[in-house]
C-alpha cells in the first residue's frame, strides 16, 4: 500500500519528481483516516508555495484537513477531475487522485522527506 | 488503527463494534464507532434499507413517585400532563434565562413513573438540574440508570420488517412516539421498544438490560443482513439528523439559545402552570426572537462548517451551527442563526470558510423528508 518510488511528508502527502516537476497527492493512509472525501480546495495555476505551506484542503464528511506542499515550487497543473469527483482521492490516492503538479525550485529539498520505509515506520 | 484511550467509557456493545470493523473514537468520553464501512454508504443504507446504531451512551434518568409529574412540569417546557402511559414526548429543558440546558425525550412508563433519555454529554448536568428542582418535590424519586441500560436503534424503511423477525410483539401496534414495555426480543427481555429515532426515517429504539444488548444486536444482524441492514456509526447519525434538521445539542442548541429562535416553539407550552425559564421565553415571544435558525444551501463550491461566520455584504451577521455534504440530496447544506430580517427564503448570504467566501442562499427546512406511503 506504500509505493516505493515516492517521497513522503509527516503530514501524509506524497511527491514524485520527473524532470524537475513534482506530482503531489495524499497517501492511502491519509484518505483512509479521513473517510469519504466530499470536497477538495485546489490552488490556482502559477501560485507559488514555499516548502510546508498550505496549498489547499480536503474535506471529508466530518472534517477539514489542510494540504502541505512537500517542496517549494510553482503550480503547473491542478487535477480538475477532483473538483467533480473528490472520491478519486479515496479510490486512487496514488494514481488518478493526484492533486497538483509543481515546478520545483530546488530538487534537493526532497532529501529531507521520508522514503517508503521511513514513512511506514512512522505509521506504526 | 490507534488504540483509544483506556479511560473511555464503554457501552455493552463495545466488543461488537470492534468485531464489525467499527472505527472507534472518543465521543464525549465514550468509545463509540464513528463509522464502519463509510459514512456515506451507511447514510444511504438507512435511507434506503436499514441501519442499526448503538445509542447506549444516552443518559437515562428515572423520575417516579408522588409529585413526579409536578416536578417534570416545573422542569421542562412541554406539557407532560398531556402524556398517556407508554407515550413519548420531546421537550427542551431551559435555564431561568430561557436558554436550553438540554433537549430530550420523556417516556411515561406508569401512572407516576417517567424516564428521561438525555444527551450523553449532558447527563451529569441534567441530573443536577433535576435534583435541584426535585428539592421542591420531596415525594419524587430521581435515579440515574444510564449504566444499567443498553439502547439499540434500528432505523430505515425496512426497520419494522427486520425487528419483527425477532419479537412476538406486533410492531404495527406501536405508533410514532409511543412504546410498549417488557417486550421479548431475540429471547431476551427488553425494558421497552419505542417507535422513535433521530434519522428522519421510520424506526425503533430497543431499551434493554446492558447484558442483553449484544444478543439483540446479533439477532438483528442475522435476520437483517440479507435485506441490506448495516451497522451504522455516529457519523451517519449526524448526517441523517442534519438532513431532516433535527437540532443537535451543542450545535443548534446551547444554554444561550432560546427554544423560540431554535424553531422549537411548539414544544414550549406557555399556558401550562409555571416552569423554569417561562418568563424569559414569554418575554421573547412578545417581542419575537431577534435571530432565527435557517437552512442554507451553498451556491458556490465549498462546505460550511460549525462556527463559520455568516456574512451579508462582508459584514458578519450570523454563525453556522451545522454544515455538511448532504448525501441524500447531493448538496452542501448548513444550518445557522441569522437576524430575523435576513431570514427570508431566497436571501443571498456568504459563509466565511476560513478566509474563503462561499455563496449561499436561504432554503426551506427540513432539507429532506421521507416519502410517505
Amino acid at each position: 500500500m506504500i509505493p516505493k518510488d515516492l517521497k513522503y511528508t509527516e503530514s501524509h502527502e506524497w511527491i514524485i519528481v520527473e524532470d524537475g516537476v513534482g506530482t503531489v497527492g495524499i497517501t492511502h493512509h491519509a484518505q483512509d483516516q479521513l473517510g469519504d472525501i466530499v470536497f477538495v480546495d485546489l490552488p490556482e495555476i502559477d501560485d507559488s508555495f514555499g516548502k510546508g505551506d498550505i496549498f489547499g484542503s480536503v474535506e471529508s464528511v466530518k472534517s477539514v484537513s489542510d494540504l502541505y506542499i512537500p517542496a517549494s515550487g510553482k503550480v503547473l497543473e491542478i487535477n480538475e477531475s477532483l473538483l467533480d469527483s473528490p472520491e478519486l482521492l479515496n479510490q486512487e490516492p496514488y494514481e488518478d487522485g493526484w492533486i497538483v503538479k509543481i515546478q520545483l525550485e530546488d530538487v534537493e529539498e526532497l532529501d529531507d522527506l521520508m522514503d517508503a520505509g521511513e514513512y511506514e515506520d512512522q505509521l506504526d | 488503527m490507534k488504540e483509544e484511550k483506556i479511560e473511555l467509557k464503554r457501552t455493552p456493545l463495545y466488543e461488537i463494534h470492534h468485531q464489525y470493523g467499527g472505527r472507534v473514537i472518543d465521543f464525549g468520553g465514550w468509545a463509540l464507532p464513528v463509522q464502519y464501512k463509510g459514512i456515506i454508504d451507511e447514510h444511504r443504507a438507512v435511507r434506503e434499507k436499514a441501519g442499526i446504531f448503538d445509542v447506549s451512551h444516552m443518559g437515562e434518568i428515572l423520575v417516579e413517585g408522588g409529585q413526579a409529574l409536578d416536578l417534570l412540569q416545573e422542569l421542562v417546557t412541554n406539557d407532560v400532563s398531556k402524556m398517556k402511559i407508554n407515550q413519548v414526548q420531546y421537550t427542551p429543558m431551559c435555564n431561568d434565562r430561557g436558554g436550553i440546558i438540554d433537549d430530550f425525550i420523556i417516556y411515561r412508563l406508569g401512572e407516576s413513573k417517567y424516564l428521561l433519555v438525555v444527551n450523553a454529554a449532558n447527563t451529569e448536568k441534567d441530573l443536577n438540574r433535576v435534583l435541584e428542582v426535585a428539592k421542591g418535590y420531596p415525594e419524587a424519586r430521581v435515579e440515574d440508570i444510564t449504566d444499567q441500560v443498553g439502547i439499540i436503534a434500528i432505523q430505515g424503511p425496512l426497520a419494522k420488517e427486520i425487528l419483527q423477525k425477532i419479537t412476538p410483539q406486533d410492531l404495527g401496534d406501536i405508533k410514532y412516539f409511543w412504546c410498549v414495555q417488557d417486550v421479548e426480543a431475540a429471547g431476551e427481555n427488553t425494558m421497552l421498544i419505542s417507535r422513535t429515532g433521530y434519522t428522519g426515517e421510520d424506526g425503533f429504539e430497543i431499551y434493554c438490560p446492558s447484558q442483553s444488548a449484544p444478543a439483540i444486536w446479533e439477532a438483528l444482524m442475522k435476520e437483517g443482513e440479507g435485506l441490506g441492514l448495516v451497522p451504522a456509526g455516529l457519523g451517519c447519525r449526524d448526517t441523517l439528523r442534519f438532513e431532516v434538521c433535527l437540532p443537535l445539542y451543542g450545535n443548534e442548541l446551547t444554554e444561550d439559545t432560546n427554544p423560540l429562535e431554535a424553531g422549537l416553539g411548539r414544544f414550549v407550552k406557555l399556558d401550562k402552570p409555571s416552569f423554569r425559564g417561562r418568563e424569559a421565553i414569554a418575554e421573547m415571544k412578545e417581542e419575537g426572537p431577534g435571530r432565527v435558525l435557517v437552512g442554507l444551501e451553498m451556491t458556490s463550491r465549498g462546505i460550511a462548517r460549525t462556527n463559520y461566520p455568516i456574512l451579508e455584504n462582508g459584514q458578519k451577521v450570523g454563525v453556522i451551527t451545522s454544515g455538511s455534504f448532504a448525501p441524500s440530496l447531493d448538496k452542501n447544506l448548513a444550518l445557522g442563526y441569522v437576524p430575523k430580517e435576513l431570514s427570508e427564503i431566497g436571501t443571498a448570504l456568504q459563509v466565511d470558510a476560513r478566509g474563503r467566501l462561499i455563496d449561499a442562499r436561504i432554503v426551506p427546512i427540513p432539507f429532506y423528508k421521507k416519502e410517505e406511503n
